[in-house]
């Protein structure tokens, strides 16, 4: 990266992490807030803002690195355009959930945790999100699929680009 | 006063949201404005309604009728046959065939559910949640009045004891005692935190009482403050709950512009204020020392306890934290007094619990009814009847951290006391109910790769027993497994229950000890016969590593 590209680059992480830091408070308290706010906000926190983060809240790098590694919401790593959680839990898993997350797998090319090549997709599983009265449940970005069979996979993953 | 033909409800949960409820609700008063209806009939959002089959949903008063799912372009001929004509717009109504427990309010069901009773989600699905004027309508703030004004702290305890009240969290502890122990402790600060980082899988009782009725929150929190001493509250919310995060705001907002919330409540000399706290991610976080961490920035790793947080909690100060469904009751028993709540229930476990019904039954959903019904009664009433004509196998109640109860403890009466007895624990509500297409191998390894996932990792008993569990089990699973292994999966189950800091460990210990205790033929046909019983585990002799 060129330089006053790298500028710009950290620019914005400064702005991104200063508004947040003006909407929650430079209090300890604030940390996982402004984690949250600068993960949705950049889609993922990256090594800059997270430093950025440590210097303007006074809180040292391993801390912030430790919190942020810790909660499922937040990602220290770049994510693909959309992101793709499946619900592993047992109410899902015994009406079908099963049969569905094989098929994802194979429609996708991917395991948990990973993101495509062309930066399309990241696959990850999640714990119960409390829609369980229709599972097996899919969840693209915000949006939730529920009662999937693994015939509908095709036509749910062809509305996002 | 305003009298009006006709009430339209429309479904705002986060899956209508979703599916363009907002739209359906802002046609409707379009449409409802162009035909001059407008001082006729009332419409409003109301919340879950419990059916997620047809979403967005309409319900239409008073003929109850039920139409779903609506698109926008379906409210003129929906206005125009129904609330102008006054027929059933055909074509749009629900069907009839799975109605859930959630609106066994409705006239079509009256009598047929005859145990259902509603104390926790008497509004959710009745009122306005995003209008306080709809709550206190409907004897909102009511309970906070009567508490500050004709009360003293010592009195609001006392009703809460004699209710006899227990915690919803899972533990069933006395509320009025935890109550006592916060207000005795020494402290010059101290906090309410009201616990609704709901995540046991499973169970979405608590997102519903946020989401349709979040002031009865506030006005609870605020009773418990006032009886403790406290004059700051904490909402511990789910991250991934985003409407109900929302609702809670604009309902914190209202209460402040009201008086309800601040200085000098209801004139008296009692401050409170209520925060928000957004949860990241981690099923952890509902265990209490955790969620006191995550509220102060740090990972959420349990504390060692004791000191309880009753006398070192959130900042080292005395905290009470009591779940949603805990406090929902609140507001009910401080209006209507403790003699009344007790006619609800068991003698040792008064009041109602609200139970989501899942898997292999005919109606999934959510019902509140008293404690002490039995899991046949729920099957039979409420989930109308195994799906298919399936046997009933076993239920797994309360989330990962609950009990696998099989079909010879169905008859027990579900209250704290006589599962207890039993030896199986009623967790956080949820049931999910299997029948005999389940492997109760597949289903622990399930369980317990939920456990080994949201494993903090901080005790190591928990850490190292649930991910050395979870490979035993896949070993059973694929047929490679020798007699021994079981003798070893029961000591780390014993491990898990003496030597993990927190709940999370010890819980987990439960389905393993709960399917050699009452499945063992089926779990060893996997290891001496290399059969699966049911046809559901791989069994194909490979090893596999578990990463």
């Amino acid at each position: 990266m060129s330089n006053a590209a790298q500028v710009e680059v950290n620019d914005k992480v400064h702005a991104v992490v200063q508004q947040a830091i003006n909407r929650h408070g430079r209090e300890r308290e604030g940390l996982i807030p402004v984690l949250s706010e600068v993960n949705r906000t950049l889609g993922y926190l990256s090594p800059e803002a997270l430093s950025e983060i440590s210097r303007q809240m006074r809180v040292p790098k391993g801390q912030v690195f430790s919190v942020a590694s810790f909660y499922r919401m937040l990602s220290t790593k770049p994510r693909g355009r959309h992101v793709i959680q499946f619900c592993e839990s047992a109410p899902c898993h015994v009406v079908g959930g099963r049969e569905v997350w094989q098929a994802l797998q194979e429609e996708l090319h991917l395991q948990p945790g990973e993101t495509s090549p062309d930066g399309r997709w990241t696959l990850v599983t999640t714990s119960c999100l409390g829609v369980c009265a229709v599972g097996p449940v899919v969840i693209v970005d915000n949006d939730i699929y529920g009662n999937v069979d693994r015939a509908q996979l095709p036509q749910i993953l062809a509305r996002y680009e | 006063m305003q009298v009006t033909r006709a009430l339209v409800l429309v479904s705002s949960d986060r899956e209508s949201m979703e599916r363009g409820a907002q739209q359906v609700f802002e046609r409707l008063q379009q449409q409802i404005r162009a035909t001059g209806l407008q001082d006729e009939v009332v419409v409003t959002m109301v919340g879950d309604l419990g059916r997620h089959d047809a979403l967005p949903m309409v319900i239409v008063y008073p003929e109850a009728v039920v139409y779903g799912p609506v698109r926008p372009d379906d409210v003129p001929f929906l206005v125009e046959e129904h609330l102008l004509k006054g027929r059933i717009a055909a074509g749009l109504q629900a069907s009839t065939r799975e109605l859930s427990g959630r609106i066994a309010w409705l006239s079509a069901r009256q009598g047929t559910l005859p145990a259902e009773r509603r104390i926790v989600l008497a509004r959710a699905g009745l009122i306005d949640p995003e209008d306080i004027e709809d709550y206190i309508l409907h004897d909102g703030y009511e309970a906070l009045g009567k508490a500050l004004t004709t009360m003293t702290p010592a009195q609001v305890i006392d009703e809460i004891s004699r209710s006899g009240l227990r915690g919803r969290g899972g533990a069933g502890f006395p509320t009025g005692t935890k109550w006592r122990f916060v207000a005795s402790a020494k402290g010059d600060r101290k906090y309410v935190i009201c616990n609704a980082d709901e995540s046991e899988p499973g169970t979405f009782k608590d997102r519903l009482v946020l989401e349709g009725d979040p002031h009865s929150i506030v006005e609870a929190m605020t009773i418990a403050g006032y009886a403790v001493g406290a004059n700051e509250g904490y909402i511990y919310v789910r991250g991934e709950y985003g409407l109900a995060l929302e609702r809670l705001s604009r309902a914190i907002h209202q209460a402040k512009q009201m008086g309800f919330l601040g200085r000098s409540i209801f004139g008296s000399d009692f401050d409170f204020d209520i925060h928000i706290h957004a949860g990241a991610g981690a099923y952890i976080c509902g265990e209490e020392t955790a969620l006191i961490e995550s509220i102060e920035g740090k990972r959420g790793e349990p504390r060692s306890r004791p000191p309880y947080p009753t006398t070192h909690g959130l900042w080292g100060k005395p905290t009470l934290v009591n779940n949603v469904e805990t406090l929902a009751n609140v507001p009910p028993i401080i209006r209507n007094g403790a003699a009344w709540y007790r006619q609800f229930g068991t003698k040792n476990s008064p009041g109602t619990k609200v139970y989501t019904i899942l898997g292999a039954v005919n109606v999934t959903g959510l019902i509140e009814v008293p404690m002490g019904i039995t899991l046949r009664e729920v099957v039979a009433i409420y989930g109308k009847g195994m799906k298919n004509g399936a046997t009933f196998k076993l239920a797994q109640t309360g989330g990962s951290s609950g009990s696998i109860i099989p079909a010879s403890l169905q008859d027990t009466p579900m209250d704290f006391d006589s599962f207890a007895r039993a030896g199986v624990s009623l967790g956080s509500g949820a049931l999910l109910i299997c029948d005999e297409d389940t492997c109760v191998v597949d289903l622990a390894k399930v369980l317990l790769n939920f456990f080994r996932v949201e494993s903090c990792g901080k005790c190591t008993p928990c850490r190292v027993g649930t991910q050395r569990a979870y490979q035993i089990l896949n070993t059973i699973s694929e047929g490679t497994a020798e007699m021994d292994d079981l003798k070893n999966l029961l000591s780390l189950a014993d491990g898990l229950v003496n030597y993990s800091n927190c709940g999370l460990g010890q819980t987990a210990a439960v389905p393993i000890r709960d399917i050699m205790r009452h499945f063992r033929a089926e779990v060893e046909a996997h290891i001496s016969l290399r059969l699966c019983p049911t046809g559901v585990c791989p069994m194909s002799g490979r090893r596999v590593m578990v990463a």
